[in-house]
């Protein structure tokens, strides 16, 4: 390949500036990118979230509609801008060919233009925010009527083409990001390195990339029609007077998408929690077997569990009841990671860095979260929950772990590989604690405002007389909510604070940790290996195997080449 | 020692795990994959309506059933052509493989030229999009396959010009892979809206 002999030559002269950070080919620093605007973007959702949370404490804050455009951008942004970005486009690009001892990814140039295409994509949604008409506020999951005719319940026409434009790119951007996940992780492996030795984190990329690109793309048929819904006047949605559109077709297409797309963040923050924690326990897991075949089963019961999130829109009861048995299946392999989890820590000579606590809370909140769905699963008890606050706090335990809990072990355990810095240990593990707490202040009181009976959505609790008394409730929860935020703010501080002028981190494996990527100068050069090239010798996760003195052994060794290196497959 | 030196040997065929199949050829497959699945979700939406839609025999009569068979023979041309431009491609006869190239890409472009009059006959009646169930179907899953008629020409094209600087089996290959999904997703839209 022409692409890889220019990027193999370019060790050897300086590049330019805007070759070397803006345009660059470089898997980690396309990584760099998507991690830098995936936070960016997270503190714009962040303050919107703030802000109609203040709303919810003090009613009037916000307009009604400004209310409903935060909230739609709220979730919208965390999933897409945030959670995808930051741990299939950040992490995945660092870590993937470090881990599997590949110089770059497959194909090169596609992954620069998915950065590119995903930094177009979050101009044009913040854009969106501020057309004539103003922002689409009909909430994330994008329903009909109200997305499907939004100058009439909205008059929001441009900013809902746009938002619709702004998540198309995101896809697409996404999509390219898989191609090159999957394709990298099968073909790119270093000599040894065969599947059952990959680290489990890129298993999970993989089998992320997967259920992404078979799950996303019947939305996009979707998005054709609803687009075309606003353009043209079809009424694939819409079901005006004599039109015999269908708005619950747009809620199987997007849930179709939009459950795999849960579990598309879930399984990148697993596999970073099984790094973390088999690290800092110096313990192997538990059964790395189970563990990858439970995400694989999974991955294929994802697509068959898609309407118990319509429950309630008026899908026949008998295909409710399937739906609700493939929904409690969906949590045996769940559940059997999650135990695998828990034995992994057990018998281990823990350490607790900051990200071993954070991974540790994130063990912890994700049991609430996943256990919280069980009544939310079986249809019985969903009728009742449905569209409460009950909803809301369930899958912000599982999403907040996911996106928050997770992606901070990570970057505190990867930080000194991917700067060649250290990050303050006694300050990260402050920032876990107060996370920790403040989190809980402000979620798990939904909880019970759930079981009350409170809807989701709601602009003001004070206008209904049984909600009253809860307001209370939702003070409190603003607070914490503040408070929170506030914590991850002073911790993007020390984050960029430590890009610049962290402690210089002399060892490649400061954690004493097997997997490829540390045996790499840290922060790795171009080309990864240089003259070197990594040959595995056995499974990634060899800690303190019993009978052996030995506290761990690396999962290979670099080797000279005896000819200079060059990127990608050679022909 | 002797260990380290049996390794770089082996290193030096190839860096990496063998696999048994090229990565640019398993990024393809990948991607069709995905391809698939879009318009997989718009015709099984399209099904779903038919089935509880009596309406839409009676306006699929209006299609022009004989447009649609000359474009159909179109396509089917463009793949023959798309599958001798690899049979040249293997026994490296450069120059043929781009005359095929080029015909194929040109059947691309014949269809989509076929397609745009059949559409200004059919809006010429008074069945524009929003005309009714069967026609925003019509409308929705004909033009989505014709962007891909478009690509499909357009990748042809661009590996036809990127042959004089590099001949590579398997650029041809994967653009007749991409020629022959359209093909297919074509054959079964045929049925679907004019067939009926």
């Amino acid at each position: 390949m022409s692409e890889a002999v220019a990027s193999a030559g370019a060790i050897h002269h300086e590049e330019s500036f805007l070759r070397k950070y803006l345009f660059s080919k470089d898997h980690k620093t396309i990584g760099k990118q998507y991690l830098i605007t995936g936070i960016a973007m997270a503190i714009l959702g962040g303050t919107l979230a703030i802000l109609f949370r203040i709303n919810l404490a003090h009613p009037g804050f916000l307009t009604n509609e400004q209310y409903y455009a935060f909230v739609t951008y709220h979730g919208a942004i965390m999933f897409f801008w945030v959670a995808m970005p930051i741990l299939l486009g950040g992490f995945g690009n660092i870590l993937i060919p470090l881990m599997i001892g590949a110089r770059d990814v497959a194909f090169p140039t596609l992954n620069m233009f998915s950065y590119w295409v995903f930094f177009v994509s979050s101009v044009i949604l913040i854009i969106s925010f501020f057309v004539p008409g103003g922002a689409f506020s009909g909430g994330w999951t994008v329903y009909p009527p109200l997305s499907a005719d939004p100058e009439r319940y909205l008059g929001a026409n441009l900013g809902t083409v746009l938002f619709l434009l702004a998540l198309a790119l995101e896809f697409a951007s996404m999509l390219m990001g898989g191609v090159n996940f999957i394709t990298t992780a099968l073909t790119m492996r270093a000599k040894g390195l065969t599947l059952m030795r990959l680290p489990i984190f890129v298993w999970m990329e993989v089998v992320a990339s997967l259920l992404f690109l078979f799950s996303v793309t019947p939305l996009i048929a979707g998005a054709v029609m609803l687009l075309l819904d606003i353009i043209l006047g079809t009424h694939f949605f819409r079901v005006e007077a004599g039109k015999v559109g269908d708005p619950v077709l747009w809620q199987h297409l997007f849930w179709f998408f939009g459950h795999p797309e849960v579990y598309v963040i879930l399984f990148p923050a697993l596999g970073i929690l099984f790094e973390v924690i088999t690290t800092y326990s110096r313990r192997p897991v538990f059964s790395y077997k189970l563990v990858v075949y439970a995400a694989i089963v999974a991955g294929i019961l994802s697509f068959l569990v898609w309407a118990h999130h319509q429950f309630v829109a008026g899908i026949n009861p008998l295909s409710a009841t399937a739906f609700s048995v493939t929904t409690i299946l969906i949590s045996i392999p769940f559940s059997m990671t999650l135990v695998v989890m828990g034995l992994t820590f057990a018998g281990g000579s823990i350490r607790f860095t900051p990200a071993m606590l954070f991974a540790i809370f994130a063990f912890l909140m994700f049991i609430i979260g996943g256990l919280s769905g069980l009544p939310l699963g079986a249809v019985g008890s969903d009728i009742y929950f449905h569209d409460t606050y009950f909803v809301v706090t369930h899958f912000h335990y599982t999403v907040f772990t996911i996106a928050v809990l997770s992606t901070i072990a990570g970057i505190c355990h990867w930080f000194p590989k991917m700067f060649g810095r250290k990050i303050n240990e006694t300050f990260g593990k402050i920032h876990a604690w107060l996370t920790f707490i403040f989190y809980n202040g402000f979620a798990f009181p939904g909880f019970f405002l759930g079981l009350a009976g409170h809807p989701r959505r709601y602009y003001s609790a004070l206008e209904f007389g049984y909600l009253q008394k809860y307001q209370w409730v939702h003070e409190l929860m603003t607070v914490s909510a503040v408070l929170l935020l506030t914590t991850q703010v002073v911790f993007l501080f020390v984050f960029f604070y430590s890009i610049f002028a962290g402690a210089e981190e002399k060892s490649p494996n400061p954690w004493k940790s097997t997997t490829l990527e540390w045996l790499a100068p840290s922060p790795p050069p171009h080309l990864n290996w240089g003259s070197f090239a990594p040959v595995v010798e056995r499974g990634p996760y060899e800690y303190a195997r019993n009978g052996k003195d030995i506290d761990y052994l690396p999962q290979g060794k670099l080797v000279k080449l005896k000819q200079p290196a060059s990127s990608g497959h050679e022909h | 020692m002797d260990e380290q030196v049996r390794v770089l040997d082996e290193l030096e065929k190839e860096e990496y795990e063998s696999v048994p199949v090229p990565f640019q050829k398993l990024g393809f497959w990948v991607f069709l994959g995905g391809e698939i699945i879009i318009l997989g979700g718009i015709v099984a939406s399209a099904i779903l309506f038919r089935l509880s839609y009596p309406g839409w025999f009676k306006s699929s009569e209006h299609t022009n059933v004989v447009i649609a068979s000359i474009n159909t023979m179109v396509l089917l041309t463009g793949s023959l052509t798309a599958v001798l431009a690899h049979k040249f491609a293997t026994i490296r006869e450069w120059g043929k493989v781009q005359l095929f190239l080029g015909l194929t890409a040109l059947c691309g472009f014949t269809f989509i030229g076929i397609k745009f009059i059949e559409y200004s006959r059919e809006i010429h009646h008074g069945f524009v999009p929003s005309a009714g169930i069967f026609w925003m179907f019509y409308y929705g899953i004909t033009g989505l396959h014709g962007l891909h008629v478009l690509a499909g020409s357009l990748i042809i094209l661009g590996v036809m010009l990127f042959l004089r600087k590099k001949k590579l089996v398997e650029a041809v290959e994967n653009a007749g892979l991409y020629w022959h999904f359209v093909d297919i997703v074509w054959l079964y839209i045929f049925p679907l809206f004019y067939l009926t």
